[in-house]
């Protein structure tokens, strides 16, 4: 039990981290990226290869942001700053899209293979050998929450993070103020790619990688987005611990082969239930 | 009218005879009506209704395990049937057979439905982009449930029942199949083409328009919104059904709950046609199945990459697809009449 709980704990800081960087663009944006998932993997990938290449797996949390960012950026300025204001719809059809596209390129490029990348960080006992956790989680849970802090910052202090705050307020308000909202748009796709390649790596380190496993990235950022509301930052990490926990635990009961089905059901039991409790209301999820 | 009706008369010949003319590609036109049948459905939630749904894939997959299962079910074991891996310890003889098809493919439609029903309440209540989400999430889950359950083959899948010995060979059974789909398509075609002209089609367009201003107008919108559903599940489930029979091979995430492959073509190909419209979802069909039938082979392995290119220009070049482009060029045959001197006096204007 306190094993579960501590796992889903330290699992649920990553996906946070992940939903933070979606709550991020979908709130600057209004764009549901359905690739979020399949950055997070090419994030992972990128550490993968570091450790392939003798390089401590570990330095991928300062690298993968770094190329993930230009990534991003260039996916916003081909793709992304189309769909933008448009029907949500399509943004969403687009980056499905994306996602199909880079899984596949994923493939090829990387193989099919499950990979991990080694950290070598070793494990803690607790309480009297009963519970383990590997050194190598709780040094991503740090990791996590110290860019999700450093990014806070970023967001209150820089001139930057006031232009994409004004943006995500009203955009045209913003535009005629003089803030160059393309600009800020692509950054805002760039700072949500280097969270996902943050978070990426540091999955690549505790857990394993495999092209086709983004998606399930996506549906837990998107559900502990619309758990917590968009902009209520406690709440995101609260929910994504929730969902750590959540998930820890349905392993215990149902077993590991139905984790992924038991992360999207609950996805549509949380969105059936809010919709039951707000048409008492005479409203819908908007 | 008459020209319409000899179009129609040309259509269904050439439906009639084209297994005779192109017998080589039998299957390949046989999963096209498939494909038709599946976007023509897709586009009663995606193009009348507004409801853009990735979701209609569960009632895919489901039709294709339910009608194997009654196949088999009715006269052996079911267990013991995936267990074994098929058709080696048991043989249909040919009245089991077509019995066991004909109970399956009924089953196969009204299971969907009854699930499309009974899950519709909730989940249409949702709207835009979360009912997309969710149910998204409700095909991916399905494809995994059905990847847990030992009963149905669990990971491995299960094959559906072989075409029994002693009446024909492989050419009748996909002959056999071939106008089975056929008819299915036509009638699928008809159904809603009655359909969109009655008030149930109009009130699927007031909902796209304007959901709230309908149910104002004292519309019982969420029955309607329901009812498509319905008749999108079933017509799906009968169609995958079929799919499972033709391919001979279900497995859980690859054919049946296939969210990359046919969950993801049905919206591309009623996008492709053009969304909304009665002949957009059939012409996007034929026009995606003969690029892919055409160029896939060219890809070699790059097919997803292409598919997921297709998906981004498609969606953000031509969001209106074939027949708005058409219909942006010849409004006239749309039953849209322009003034022409008022047309150049707005140009003007400009």
């Amino acid at each position: 039990m306190v094993q579960a709980s501590l796992d889903g704990i330290l699992l649920g800081i990553l996906f946070a981290l992940i939903a933070y960087g979606m709550a991020l663009q979908w709130g600057v944006m209004n764009i549901i990226n359905i690739a979020q998932g399949e950055l997070v993997i090419l994030g992972g990938y990128i550490a993968y290869f570091m450790y392939v290449a003798g390089i401590h797996p570990a330095f991928g949390v300062i690298v993968a942001p770094i190329i993930m960012y230009f990534v991003g950026w260039s996916l916003y300025k081909t793709i992304i700053f189309r769909v933008v204001d448009r029907d949500l719809f399509i943004s969403i059809l687009a980056t499905f899209g994306i996602s199909i596209l880079t899984q596949q390129l994923m493939n090829f490029i990387f193989g099919s293979d499950v990979v991990v990348a080694q950290s070598n960080f070793g494990t803690t006992f607790l309480f009297n050998y009963m519970v383990t956790l590997p050194n190598a989680k709780i040094f991503a849970a740090g990791i996590s929450i110290f860019f999700a802090l450093l990014l806070v910052l970023y967001m209150r202090r820089s001139k930057l993070g006031r232009a994409i705050r004004a943006t995500a307020q009203n955009a045209r308000a913003a535009k005629i103020l003089g803030v160059d909202t393309e600009s800020v748009y692509a950054a805002t796709f760039g700072i949500n790619a280097a969270l996902c390649g943050v978070a990426g790596s540091l999955i690549a380190i505790t857990f394993t990688l495999h092209p086709y496993v983004g998606l399930p990235y996506t549906v837990r950022s998107f559900m502990i987005v619309i758990v917590a509301g968009l902009g209520n930052l406690p709440g995101v990490a609260l929910s994504g611990m929730g969902l750590g926990v959540f998930e820890e635990f349905s392993d215990y009961i149902f077993g590991t082969e139905f984790r992924i089905a038991a992360v999207f059901l609950l996805l549509v039991l949380i969105l059936v239930y809010r919709r039951f409790k707000l048409s008492r209301k005479r409203e819908y999820l908007k | 009218m008459n020209q319409k009706i000899f179009l129609y008369l040309c259509l269904l010949a050439f439906g009639i005879v084209a297994p005779f003319i192109f017998p080589a590609f039998k299957l390949q036109i046989s999963i096209m009506w498939i494909l038709i049948i599946l976007s023509l459905t897709w586009d009663v939630q995606g193009g009348q209704m507004g409801y853009n749904t990735f979701g209609n894939i569960l009632f895919f997959g489901l039709g294709m395990y339910i009608c194997s299962s009654f196949q088999i079910g009715l006269f052996f074991p079911l267990a013991e049937w995936t267990a074994s891996g098929g058709e080696k310890t048991f043989i249909h003889t040919p009245p089991q057979y077509f019995q066991g098809l004909v109970v399956g493919l009924i089953f196969a439609g009204i299971i969907p439905a009854l699930v499309a029903a009974f899950i519709g309440y909730g989940i249409l209540g949702l709207r835009g982009h979360y009912f997309a989400i969710c149910t998204l999430g409700l095909g991916i889950a399905a494809g995994e449930l059905a990847g847990g359950i030992e009963l149905v083959g669990a990971g491995q899948g299960m094959t559906s029942p072989p075409w029994p010995k002693g009446i024909g060979d492989t050419e009748l059974r996909s002959e056999f199949f071939y106008y089975i789909c056929f008819v299915l398509m036509v009638c699928t075609f008809l159904f809603l083409r009655w359909a969109y002209t009655t008030r149930f089609g109009l009130v699927l367009n007031a909902i796209r328009d304007n959901e709230d201003k309908a149910e104002a107008m004292g519309i019982n919108t969420m029955q309607y919104k329901i009812t498509g559903w319905v008749v999108s599940a079933f017509f799906v489930g009968i169609a995958g059904g079929l799919m499972g029979n033709m391919i001979g091979y279900i497995e859980p995430v690859e054919t049946a709950f296939a969210g990359r492959t046919f969950g993801v073509f049905m919206v591309l190909m009623a996008i492709l046609g053009g969304k909304g419209t009665l002949w957009g979802p059939v012409i996007g069909a034929i026009a995606f199945h003969i690029f892919k039938e055409g160029f896939w082979t060219f890809f070699l392995g790059w097919q997803y990459v292409a598919l997921g290119a297709l998906i981004v220009i498609v969606v953000i070049f031509f969001p209106e697809g074939i027949m708005g482009w058409i219909r942006e060029k010849y409004p006239e045959k749309f039953g849209e009449a322009i003034d022409e001197e008022d047309r150049k006096a707005q140009v003007e204007l400009k």
